[in-house]
């Protein structure tokens, strides 16, 4: 079956070029409206996390300012300094949940995004070096890729947290650790169909550089499988951050994400302090849902392939 | 399940005087454990769910009561023929599952392999050590000790009795394979399926008194959650280790029994006393200062600092006891004179300022997450409760595997923390266990303060602990024990907590007797 | 493509050795596993009497001497934990990690493509939306959370499905597994579709993407052009041509279902091979994680070459081993 390809991919023109690429880019993006509006949303999110500690009426990583008396409170109790109402309650330790969840989201937020973006970069990186060099370079790539892939992401953060301790910089390093060899397979995969192709052959015979040819036409082309992976892992990794601390290895107990929120919370779904863990999960969907609605449009709106 | 369900509704619907003609069917109990034994060898691993699973199929000498109390076992009587010489007479007429009769011989050959078990992470060996056992004939044996030893029946009521004819030779997967495992027990060895399920069929010939179940099937569900569910969902009928955030809501289903009893173990801390710059301790500036946790006025002010009755009722569930000192006040040992350290703020300021810290200090305090019952909540607790007297702490929690080998040996052999949750049971069930191991000097000569990681050190202790240990009559021993816990406790040695309290669940219509040892059996699970 | 997959084998060798150096000295950082298994009361001659038991008072390297020699003669060590062969522990387990794994990923396959190619050919309607909405839900969530709800509902709120634990076996040509059995399926069905959540979102999300591309290329144009019939076109044109990355997600999460189901295990009190790995790490048992990770990588670098190969077998173009020296 011969398949004739679409030329040499570099964004093809629909209409002669009135708008600016990035205004077209805009425009295609808003055609979903709900993706628009995940796209505001998310902006909201991270701005409420980002401006958490001034918003917020309690520190929740402050001891000083957390009492274990105040723990399990219901929703809606006033707080017993009296000058503000728990209004999503408190948690096993005594937090203001809506304080928690926020500084929680900030963590979680920098936890995923930071760590699916270095474990992209470098993973991609690496898997398109492997598929368009080949022979040795790629073989060995390909085994730490395969030695990478069947280490316990839990294995990883105990030896970690032995050698490092237990903080945010740690667990991303972890997460990354775990992740990138995830993207470099997913990447060579593509890249070694694509590297292939007639295009690549003609931008060789043009005489383009290496470097040309790999990040300005293949890595286009691999974009879109490499986008789902990205909206995926990104959202895993906030959810895998949640699961290490829920075997202990995750993040310090004073200082919580929405994961660890969630994770101590679980011990009390059966006990009927359902709020501990139902707010935090509730937030952690929704903020995961807007992430992927935003990356399912992206990947529509990037893809030279889709366009009308 | 339906089956067994049916039976107990009958029987309930009959009314007692039936039971009796009843009790002749099969009646099953599933128990859900919350650690995975590892082993049917009896002597392979010392661990609370390996020794509670080989109690039903192997018995000791010496049983332990439901509150550790020493009472006949394979032993019917002892007595101390002098200081260092004790004299076991064997009970009559016990049976193997084999058929074979039980004699002296057995018992020699059982202290013979206990502290030799090969690839045994965890021996007997402490129990056996320094002890000669001689048979004076079948159901008579004698004891030696260089020195007197007046712990005797509580030692060997850890160690199992196996069968000389049926073990001889035996490996640990002979035990596991059902070759081996040929005990005097109440019930008898039929299926073991590592990290599945254990089961045993009842002994129909066992000396003493018949246990209710005919067949137990003992399953491992780790995660509180999931072995409440299955609880509830009416897969199992018993399970240990109820998580205490349940407690409340389980006492008002009423498909539900519990059953709660103190436990041999007490949460506390151990405070670097031994060096003179602490790791992690600083002033608030964050520059080094002299180990403020030599002085024992800051000690105190730590242990005021503390709210008991709000970890017991907030954090604990009420599952717990505010701790006056190592092991709860029944036990054997204990003072009757300590209190709990009552919770003072201002108290514990003011030693700070008299101690010269009126600002307070900076700290970090480990410990370990998942090992004790909420360890990494109670941490957390314990470090708002601290900054409020102005030691801003700093918490620090991380897994077992990681955690004790800091504890112990992190800096270059010696402990690395500061400050540091730790818990403890006495295995022996008595107050000599914490005490030699916690806070009598670090001595790896004498064997003493095995793990003192605060390596406190006070030579009138260490006098006091050792003369109780050569004391054999129980009264005076008791007497002395209780005065070495108060020496240690006045001077704070070390900040002592709570006491845990063990939760058992069960169906309705089964009761669970609790056991401070904090073992889970089929014997203790009665009918009502 | 012998000499290729010799080739791949040998240097499958290297990865395990590489790896069992890296755990030797990870565990080793990570700490001493005495001061966890050892009776507390034992004083301190006993703790350096188990230490030189099991012996771990030798140095590293000479430790990892032992570990190659009887590595060499298939002795992969013995547990600490359980005294037994490492490597006759995780053989135990196998199957019933097995099991699960395969019901996972037949679950994936069966809903996964079916909806992903759904909502890839007709991507603005409702269901499509809701269908790609619902999937968000699949990796969004934390496993056990997901996990303790199913039982929850499923379990004690219903009573429909057993809470935990696996079921009786049967034997069925020579193989023994669960799966043979009515009551042993039910207690598949949750830990399989708790484990399968992931993987049937990411199959969706696959299968739509690739559907949604190829659908606007040339040679479905054609196809439709000359009137071969839409269940053709998607059956035979489309799927073969999506197949590649779903093809490797899926070989990939496969490994990853075998080797990592610690979570599900655990909640699901499922006797398998995570199970024994989370426990084991927990316990810093060596041998145990040693004789693990060595069966996984392999696994992996098998399953590596399958898929290697099911590229070339897909997707005439890609040669393996044409560019290997």
């Amino acid at each position: 079956m011969s398949v004739t390809d679409a030329g040499p991919v570099a964004a093809p023109v629909r209409q002669p070029a009135v708008q600016t690429p990035f205004a077209r880019f805009v425009a295609d993006f808003t055609e979903s409206r709900l993706a628009t509006f995940a796209f505001i949303l998310l902006v909201v999110t991270m701005l409420l996390a980002l401006i958490a500690p001034w918003i917020v009426p309690q520190n929740p990583y402050d001891l000083a300012q957390v009492d274990i008396m105040d723990s399990r409170l219901k929703p809606g109790t006033p707080a017993s300094s009296g000058k503000y109402t728990h209004w999503l309650g408190t948690d096993g330790a005594g937090r203001d949940l809506v304080s928690a969840m926020l500084y929680g989201l900030r963590i979680s937020l920098l936890v995923g995004v930071l760590s699916g973006l270095i474990a992209m970069a470098v993973g991609a990186a690496i898997g398109l070096i492997a598929a368009y060099v080949g022979g040795r370079t790629e073989s060995l790539i390909m085994r730490i890729v395969d030695l990478q892939l069947s280490f316990p992401a839990i294995l990883v953060a105990l030896m970690l947290i032995a050698i490092l301790g237990k903080g945010v910089d740690k667990i991303i390093i972890a997460l990354v650790t775990v992740q990138w060899a995830y993207y470099a397979r997913t990447v060579r995969g593509s890249a070694l169909v694509e590297s292939r192709k007639e295009y690549v052959e003609a931008a060789r015979c043009l005489g383009l550089s290496n470097g040309r040819i790999l990040f300005r036409h293949i890595l286009p082309n691999c974009l879109p499988p490499l986008i789902v992976v990205v909206t995926v892992q990104t959202a895993h990794a906030i959810s895998l951050e949640a699961t290490l601390s829920f075997l202990g290895v995750g993040l310090p107990q004073t200082e919580p994400s929405l994961g660890l929120l969630i994770s101590n919370g679980f011990q009390y779904m059966l006990s009927g302090d359902y709020w501990i863990s139902f707010f935090p999960g509730l937030v952690l969907l929704a903020t995961i849902v807007v992430i992927n609605l935003v990356g399912d449009q992206l990947r529509d709106v990037l893809n030279p392939r889709l366009s009308k | 399940m339906y089956r067994s369900k049916t039976i107990l509704t009958a029987l309930v619907a009959a009314g007692l005087a039936l039971s009796a003609p009843f009790a002749a069917t099969a009646k099953e109990l599933r128990m859900a454990l919350s650690a995975e034994p590892s082993s049917m060898d009896p002597h392979f691993h010392n661990l609370t769910p390996n020794n509670a699973l080989t109690s039903h199929v192997f018995e000791r000498l010496v049983h332990f009561d439901s509150k550790m109390k020493p009472i006949p076992g394979l032993a019917t009587s002892w007595k101390t023929i002098d200081e260092k010489t004790w004299e076991f007479k064997l009970r009559p007429g016990v049976k193997w599952h084999d058929g074979s009769p039980f004699t002296a011989d057995d018992v020699l050959f059982s202290m013979e392999r206990a502290p030799n078990v090969e690839n045994s992470p965890g021996s007997f060996a402490t129990y056996v050590k320094g002890k000669t056992f001689a048979k004076i004939d079948d159901m008579t044996i004698r004891v030696t000790t260089p020195a007197p030893y007046p712990l005797m029946p509580n030692d060997l009521a850890t160690i199992a009795i196996i069968s000389k004819k049926a073990a001889s030779g035996a490996k640990t997967d002979d035990f596991n394979s059902g070759k081996a495992a040929i005990g005097t027990g109440p019930y008898k060895y039929a299926e073991f399926v590592k990290g599945d399920r254990y089961v045993l069929v009842r002994n129909e010939d066992h000396w003493g008194e018949k246990p209710v179940w005919t067949k137990v099937t003992i399953r491992p569900i780790k995660t509180g959650p999931s072995r409440i569910s299955a609880l509830l969902a009416g897969d199992v009928d018993v399970i240990e280790e109820v998580p205490t955030t349940d407690i409340e809501r389980l006492k008002g289903d009423t498909k539900i029994a519990l059953g709660q009893g103190l436990s041999n173990r007490v949460i506390f801390f151990h405070m670097d006393q031994w060096r003179d710059e602490s790791p992690f301790i600083t002033a608030n500036d964050g520059s080094k200062i002299k180990n403020p946790l030599k002085d024992k006025r800051v000690r105190l002010a730590l242990s005021k600092a503390i709210n008991r009755p709000a970890i017991v009722d907030r954090l604990m569930e009420k599952a717990a006891v505010p701790a006056s000192q190592f092991l709860a006040d029944d036990f054997f040992g204990t003072s009757k004179k300590l209190k709990p350290e009552t919770f003072d703020i201002e108290g514990a300021k003011k030693l700070l300022a008299e101690a010269g810290y009126p600002k307070g200090f900076k700290m970090t305090l480990h410990s370990p997450n998942g090992r004790y019952i909420n360890d990494a909540r109670m941490a957390e607790a314990v470090a708002q409760m601290f900054t409020r007297i102005g030691v801003e702490t700093k918490v620090e929690t991380m897994p077992g595997a990681v955690y004790f080998t800091r504890a112990t040996t992190g800096a270059n052999g010696n402990p690395e923390f500061s400050f540091m949750l730790l818990g403890w049971g006495a295995g022996t069930g008595e107050v000599s266990s914490p005490l030699k191991s916690l806070v009598a000097t670090f001595d790896k000569v004498k064997g003493m303060g095995p793990v003192n990681r605060g390596r406190y050190s006070n030579p009138v202790l260490d006098k006091a602990i050792e003369e109780a240990l050569a004391t054999v009559d129980d009264p005076k021993r008791a007497e002395l024990l209780a005065k070495a816990s108060e020496i240690a406790i006045e001077d704070v040695a070390v900040i002592v907590s709570h006491y845990q309290l063990n939760t058992w669940a069960t169906r309705k219509g089964m009761q669970y007797t609790p056991r401070a040892d904090e073992y889970t059996i089929a014997m203790s699970v009665s009918e009502q | 493509m012998t000499a290729y997959i010799i080739r791949r084998l040998m240097q499958s060798a290297a990865v395990v050795l590489a790896m069992s150096v890296i755990v030797f000295l990870g565990l080793h950082v990570v700490g001493d596993p005495v001061y966890l298994l050892i009776d507390p009361q034992a004083d301190q001659a006993e703790i350096e009497r188990t230490i030189r038991r099991l012996g771990l008072d030798q140095p590293i390297w000479i430790q990892y001497f032992h570990f190659i020699k009887g590595a060499l003669t298939g002795d992969l060590g013995t547990s600490f934990v359980h005294g037994t062969s490492a490597l006759k522990l995780i053989v135990e387990r196998m199957p019933a990690t097995l099991e699960i794994a395969i019901a996972a990923t037949l679950m994936s396959i069966f809903i996964g493509i079916p909806l992903g190619l759904y909502a890839g050919l007709k991507p603005n309607g409702f269901i499509s939306k809701s269908i790609m909405a619902t999937s968000i839900l699949g990796f969004s969530l934390p496993t056990f959370w997901v996990g303790i709800m199913m039982i929850m509902v499923f379990a004690v709120m219903l009573g429909w499905l057993p809470s935990t634990g696996r079921g009786p076996t049967a034997t069925f040509l020579g193989i023994t597994s669960s799966l043979f059995t009515i009551d042993g399926l039910r207690h598949v069905a949750m830990p399989a579709l708790n484990l399968a959540l992931l993987k049937i979102s990411l199959v969706i999300r696959l299968t739509r993407a690739g559907t949604r591309e190829a659908i606007h290329q040339d040679y479905i144009k054609f196809a439709r052009a000359k009137g071969v019939s839409m269940g053709r076109i998607v059956g035979v044109h489309l799927l073969k041509n999506i197949m590649i990355p779903v093809v490797t997600v899926l070989g990939l999460e496969f490994g990853n279902l075998i080797a990592f189901s610690v979570v599900t295990e655990t909640i699901f009190a499922w006797p398998g091979m995570g199970k024994l790995l989370i426990d084991s790490i927990q316990t810093l048992d060596r041998p145990v994680i040693v004789a693990y990770l060595i069966i996984i990588v392999l696994l992996f670098v098998i399953i590596n070459l399958v898929v290697d190969i099911l590229y070339s077998v897909l997707d005439p173009r890609v040669r393996i081993g044409e560019k290997a020296t």
